[in-house]
């Protein structure tokens, strides 16, 4: 089985590079990092004119909320990928009748799904790695400013990659490409509304309210894998401003008062065990 | 091989997708070594009935083996070749590399890869576009790459879904070239189709598929069954009429008499008969025995 796996992840990685999703991520965070680097290179001299000019922790503190905004895009760019990527490499070969010689062979269909999933879990991975260090380069070039818990915020960006790449590849294991694709991208975008919605609940103390966000983080973690990616690149300035605004400060959604605990991130690694099972398992039960 | 030997034993298999019941206790049986045919209409069942052989579906209903093994078991279909009536391949690899993909997943050791790869690019009449890429490929020189495909690492069994329909003149006769090599090699195919001409010029066997289940089977010799002859005749005595509807069913066709069921060897002698009689013989045509009218009288369509 690990021979047959090994095939299909390295004809997926192939495949994204010969068509160029490799080379057009690379490309366009390229051209993200590099604005952004002249972006924040521009802060040192905001208030340079000024009678207060800002101080360096006044500038760090500014390249770290402006990181989390770049980081937010970035998820978004990687969420965007991984259903792009993934949806065609299942329900599209369905619908072309490509997959129908693959699983002729004498080869499981596990193996097909668990090939796919691997190698775009990698791509994932490296995509959401070598963007952070590279944004975090950049970050620091320009204004000094190191975040907190730099390893720890890539792998919650990869994190919130490989739930949305999980979820899109148990869809399409029964559902067309479009389909797919514009249900997982809407799970995506619920998942960080109800993170905000639920958010606006704790700043008014409406526990009802509040429970949305533990709903939707429960039901589809991107959102609150995404708060421990906000908390890893939040300075100690920040935090301690955070508790001196209280609790209203919950409605704000690029702010994380406290890490996710780990108990939430068991649940997260237990969530995408049993979805990639039941992607597994619908896989090998339709009749195709 | 199955318990009597059979490549493919399908004993009272049953598909049901939702309302429509796509086949309905086929039993079917092909042996080692011959050309079958399934033949059958649009929507008759022959593609589920592939399907399931291949695992690529499952049966509600009744049993199977495929070389000895029960359907769905991937070992089973290691030495089993596929052509797909939808056939497609990946556009950004080359016929080559399709090839050598296919060759890795039937198990193919690395030695014999090079040469399996060339044989089967040969056979499918792809040696020149062997570094072309799928996307340039036209529809018939798609379907000649999943006729490589089909027969990489030496199959045992081919199943080839209707294999024709986007191949010119010279690609169907070479494809029958083919399909006869195979024969020759005792590899054994399974050939579905709804064109009836292709399917009576290469098989051994047919089964006639309606509504899911099989009308009829058997050899290719006994299914199409002698056409009859034609006749021109002057001055038909009585007798001569009874020695005509003792060789068949008579019906008159213009100035011809149509003789249904005689068989090429019966002619000289009825000719000699009606002559001796005094009846004249102007004309006499054979005509050729058809699956097609066997087909039709099987699904009772008109001629």
């Amino acid at each position: 089985m690990r021979r047959e796996v090994g095939l299909i992840a390295t004809l997926t990685l192939r495949e994204a590079a010969r068509r160029r999703l490799l080379p057009a991520l690379a490309g366009l965070s390229l051209v993200a990092v590099l604005l952004t680097a002249w972006g924040y290179a521009q802060l040192p001299h905001l208030g340079a004119n000024s009678r207060q000019p800002l101080t360096g922790d006044q500038i760090r503190t500014l390249a770290s909320q402006l990181l989390i905004l770049v980081m937010f895009m970035f998820s978004f760019l990687l969420a965007l990928a991984a259903v792009f990527a993934a949806a065609p490499s299942v329900a599209g070969e369905l619908e072309s009748g490509e997959a129908l010689v693959v699983v002729a062979r004498p080869i499981r269909r596990r193996s097909i799904i668990l090939g796919k999933w691997l190698a775009l879990a990698a791509v994932v991975v490296v995509y959401a790695v070598v963007a952070t260090a590279c944004e975090f380069v950049a970050v620091g070039l320009a204004t000094g400013f190191v975040p907190p818990h730099p390893v720890e915020a890539a792998l919650f960006l990869a994190a919130v990659g490989i739930v949305i790449l999980t979820i899109t590849i148990a869809l399409s294991t029964r559902l067309p490409t479009m389909t797919t694709g514009i249900i997982a991208m809407l799970l995506f975008g619920l998942a960080w509304l109800g993170g905000v919605v639920g958010g606006i609940g704790s700043a008014f103390g409406d526990p009802i309210t509040a429970q949305v966000a533990t709903v939707s983080r429960l039901l589809l973690p991107t959102d609150g894998l995404w708060r421990g990616a906000i908390y890893s690149l939040e300075p100690p300035s920040v935090l301690v401003g955070g508790a001196v605004a209280g609790p209203q400060l919950a409605a704000f959604p690029f702010f994380a008062a406290a890490p996710p605990p780990l108990v939430y991130l068991l649940w997260c690694a237990a969530w995408v065990a049993v979805v990639l099972v039941v992607a597994l398992l619908s896989f090998e039960r339709r009749d195709l | 091989m199955g318990p009597g030997g059979a490549v493919i034993e399908l004993r009272g298999v049953s598909k049901r997708y939702g309302a429509t019941l796509a086949l309905d206790r086929l039993d079917l049986e092909v042996q080692p070594g011959e050309v079958f045919g399934l033949l059958g209409a649009n929507g008759a069942g022959k593609t589920s009935a592939v399907k399931i052989i291949l695992g690529l579906a499952a049966a509600t209903g009744g049993a199977g083996t495929l070389l000895g093994r029960a359907l769905g078991d991937p070992e089973a279909r290691r030495r089993v070749g596929y052509l797909p009536e939808l056939f497609r391949y990946p556009g950004w690899l080359t016929a080559c590399e399709v090839l050598g993909l296919h060759a890795r997943l039937a198990g193919v050791s690395e030695d014999q890869r090079p040469g399996e790869i060339a044989s089967s690019l040969a056979t499918a009449g792809l040696e020149q576009r062997a570094d072309g890429r799928v996307a340039s490929f036209s529809k018939g020189m798609q379907q000649r790459l999943g006729l490589a495909v089909a027969l990489i690492g030496s199959p045992a069994l081919v199943i080839l879904d209707e294999p024709s329909t986007a191949l010119d003149p010279l690609g169907r006769h070479e494809l029958r070239g083919t399909i006869r090599g195979l024969r020759e090699r005792g590899t054994t195919v399974l050939l579905n189709s709804h064109q009836l001409s292709e399917l009576e010029q290469v098989c051994d066997r047919v089964a006639i598929i309606d509504r899911g289940r099989v009308l009829a089977s058997g050899a290719l010799a006994e299914m199409l069954r002698p056409g009859g002859i034609r006749l021109r005749l002057v001055g038909l005595t009585a007798q001569g009429r009874a020695l005509l509807e003792a060789a068949g069913p008579v019906e008159a066709d213009g100035a011809w008499l149509l003789v249904a069921g005689v068989g090429e060897d019966a002619v000289p002698g009825l000719v000699a008969a009606l002559a001796a009689d005094g009846t004249r013989v102007y004309g006499v045509e054979l005509l050729q025995p058809s699956l097609e009218e066997r087909f039709r009288e099987l699904l009772g369509t008109p001629h």
